[in-house]
C-alpha cells in the first residue's frame, strides 16, 4: 500500500525527467523513417504506416488476443522462473559447497543459446504452450538463480551479529536484515529476466505455434507484410518499455531509496 | 540497583587450537567504568563477546547481574536500508514496542546527542563519519541499558569528534548509574572515561595488571589525562604488553608517584605461571 502511494506520488516528476528518453525514442523513429525513405517500403516500411497498421490490428480486436497469449505464456514461464530461481538461489548462496557447485552449472545455462532449448523444448512439448513457456523458464531462470546467489552470498556477518547483540527476534531478522539486502540483489535480476522472457517467448512462438505475436510474425512475414511486421515489433516492444519504465523502475527506484543517492 | 554486577570467572576461551583467552578475572559494578587495554589481537573484542553472549563460555563462568546490556561495535554497523530514526529505535523495536512511542524516545535521546531534525530522516550513507557514530551509540543508549559493553566505537574519529563523544557518554554516565566495559587500544581513552584499567597482552589474552583511577571522569581535564597516560606508559608491564621496548632509565612505580590517583593494583596472580608476565610484574 506505502508502495503504490509512493509510485503515484513520485509518477508526475518521474514523467517530466522522461524527456530526454522521449527525446532520444523520437530520434531513433526519425533514423527509421530515413531508413525507409532510402530503401523503399518494401525493405522498411515507415513509422507511419508500422504505427497506422498496428492502429487497425488494435481497432479491429485482432491484437488482443494474440498478445494476451503472449503475455500468458511469457508471464508463466517467467514466474516458474522467478520462484525456482529465487528459492534455488538463496539455498545454494547459504551453503559454500552449494554455490560451488552450481556456477559452473550456471555458466552451462547461460551459455546454451535460447534457440538450442526450444529445438530440444518442440522434442518434448510438441505445438502446445509447453515449449515457450519452458524456452522462456530455462533463458530467464539462471540470470535470477545467479542475483539471489550473489545477495544470499554478500549478506553482512557484521550486520548480523549487530541484530544478535540487540536481540532482535527471528522474523524481525529476516525482514529487516536479511529481506532488503537480498532484494537489493533479486530485484534487479528479476527486471533483466522479465526482458529475457519477453524476447524469448516471441522467438519460440515464431518458430512453434499457432497463436501469439511470434505466429502473427511468422504469417506476416510469409505475407511479405513488413508493416504489419513492424507493427508487431513496434507492440512488443512498446510494452516492454511501459512495463519497465512505468511500472518497475519507479518501484526499484522507491526500493532501493536508502543506496547511493547517485542519480 | 546497587546490587547489579558483571563477573568474570577463570574464563578462557579457545578458537579451535588458537587458545585467545587464558583464566580472566574480574567485575564490572554499577556506576564503574573498565576498560580493558591491550594490544590489538590479544582477545579483547572476543572477551567483550563473551560478555555480551554472543559467544559461548566454554570454560570459566560469566555471571551478568545487568538487566539490559547494550553494544556498541567497532564500526557503526547501522542498517543501510533504515534511517537515522529507525536504526536508533532498533532495539526498541527489537523488544516489542509500538511504533509511536519507539519514534518518540529514539527521536528525542537524537538529539540530545546532537543529531538535528533533518538528519533523522536521512540514510546511512548520507550522514558522515561522526555522525554515524552518534547514531550508533543513539542506538545503544535508547535502550536505557544498566551495561554498555564498548568496542572501540571511537577509535576511526578524529580527536575533535572523540572529544565531543566522550562529553556525551560521560554526561550519559553521570545521569544513570550505569556500568561500562570499553575494550580500547587507545590509553589516554582508558584514562579520560575508566574508573578502572586492566591491562591485558596477547597469546594467549589475559590481564596482566590493573590500575585504579581515583578522580571522578567529570573532573579530569586534559593536563591531568595526560599526565596519567605518561605515568602509566612508564609502567614496563604496560609497555611490555604493547610490546614497546623498556626504558632505558628505570622509571619509578605507579604507585610510589605519590597522589595516589593512579593506583596499581596487585596484579592477580593467575598470570604468574606464564613466562613473559613474570618478567614485567615483579
Amino acid at each position: 500500500m506505502r508502495l503504490l502511494r509512493a509510485w503515484l506520488q513520485g509518477l508526475p516528476a518521474y514523467l517530466w525527467s522522461g524527456w530526454g528518453a522521449v527525446a532520444s525514442l523520437l530520434l531513433f523513429v526519425a533514423a527509421w523513417e530515413a531508413v525507409a525513405a532510402y530503401y523503399g517500403p518494401l525493405v522498411m516500411p515507415d513509422p507511419r504506416s508500422a504505427f497506422g497498421t498496428l492502429y487497425e490490428l488494435i481497432q479491429s480486436g485482432a491484437a488482443w488476443p494474440e498478445l494476451a497469449a503472449t503475455a500468458r505464456r511469457a508471464l508463466i514461464g517467467f514466474t516458474l522462473a522467478l520462484v525456482v530461481g529465487s528459492v534455488l538461489g538463496l539455498i545454494a548462496g547459504v551453503s559454500m559447497t552449494a554455490s560451488m557447485m552450481s556456477r559452473p552449472l550456471v555458466t552451462v545455462l547461460l551459455g546454451t543459446p535460447p534457440i538450442a532449448w526450444l529445438v530440444l523444448a518442440m522434442l518434448w512439448f510438441g505445438a502446445s504452450d509447453g515449449t515457450p513457456v519452458f524456452t522462456v523458464f530455462v533463458a530467464s531462470f539462471p540470470v535470477v538463480f545467479v542475483g539471489a546467489l550473489q545477495g544470499a552470498r554478500t549478506l553482512d556477518n557484521n550486520l548480523r551479529t549487530m541484530a544478535e547483540a540487540f536481540r532482535v527476534p527471528r522474523r524481525m531478522m529476516f525482514v529487516d536484515v536479511y529481506l532488503p539486502h537480498v532484494v537489493s540483489y533479486l530485484f534487479p535480476a528479476w527486471i533483466a529476466a522479465l526482458g529475457i522472457s519477453w524476447k524469448v517467448v516471441v522467438m519460440a512462438e515464431l518458430l512453434s505455434t499457432q497463436d501469439g505475436v511470434g505466429a502473427a510474425l511468422a504469417v506476416s512475414r510469409s505475407h511479405l507484410d513488413t508493416a504489419s511486421t513492424m507493427a508487431w515489433i513496434v507492440a512488443v516492444v512498446g510494452l516492454l518499455l511501459a512495463v519497465e519504465y512505468l511500472l518497475l523502475e519507479p518501484i526499484k527506484r522507491e526500493v532501493e531509496r536508502w543506496r547511493e543517492a547517485a542519480t | 540497583m546497587s546490587a547489579a554486577q558483571l563477573i568474570v570467572r577463570g574464563v578462557s576461551h579457545a578458537f579451535a587450537r588458537n587458545e585467545v583467552l587464558a583464566d580472566i578475572d574480574f567485575s564490572v559494578q554499577a556506576g564503574q567504568v573498565v576498560a580493558l587495554v591491550g594490544p590489538s589481537g590479544c582477545g579483547k573484542t572476543t572477551l567483550l563477546n563473551l560478555c555480551a553472549g554472543l559467544l559461548h563460555v566454554r570454560e570459566g563462568a560469566i555471571e551478568n547481574g545487568f538487566a539490559e546490556a547494550a553494544y556498541m561495535f567497532q564500526q557503526p554497523r547501522l542498517l543501510p536500508w533504515k534511517t537515522t530514526l529507525d536504526n536508533i529505535a532498533l532495539g526498541l523495536k527489537a523488544a516489542g514496542m509500538a511504533r509511536g512511542e519507539r519514534h518518540y524516545r529514539a527521536r528525542e535521546l537524537a538529539l540530545r546527542l546532537g543529531l538535528v531534525h533533518e538528519d533523522l530522516d536521512k540514510f546511512p550513507h548520507q550522514l558522515s563519519g561522526g555522525m554515524q557514530s552518534r547514531v550508533a551509540l543513539a542506538r545503544a543508549l535508547v535502550l536505557q541499558p544498566d551495561l554498555l559493553l564498548l568496542d572501540e566505537p571511537f577509535s576511526a574519529l578524529d580527536i575533535g569528534l572523540k572529544a565531543e563523544l566522550y562529553e556525551l557518554l560521560l554526561a550519559q554516565l553521570a545521569e544513570r548509574d550505569m556500568g561500562v566495559l570499553m575494550i580500547t587500544h587507545d590509553l589516554m581513552e582508558a584514562v579520560r572515561l575508566s574508573d578502572l584499567i586492566l591491562v591485558m597482552t596477547a597469546a594467549p589474552g589475559r590481564i596482566v595488571c590493573r590500575f585504579e583511577l581515583s578522580r571522578p571522569a567529570a573532573q579530569r581535564d586534559d593536563a591531568w589525562v595526560y599526565r596519567r597516560t605518561a605515568e602509566l606508559l612508564q609502567d614496563a608491564t604496560v609497555r611490555e604488553s604493547f610490546a614497546l621496548p623498556p626504558l632505558a632509565v628505570a622509571a619509578p612505580l605507579v604507585n610510589d608517584e605519590g597522589d595516589g590517583e593512579l593506583r596499581r593494583l596487585d596484579a592477580p596472580s593467575s598470570v604468574l605461571p606464564f613466562p613473559r608476565a613474570r618478567a614485567g610484574c615483579r
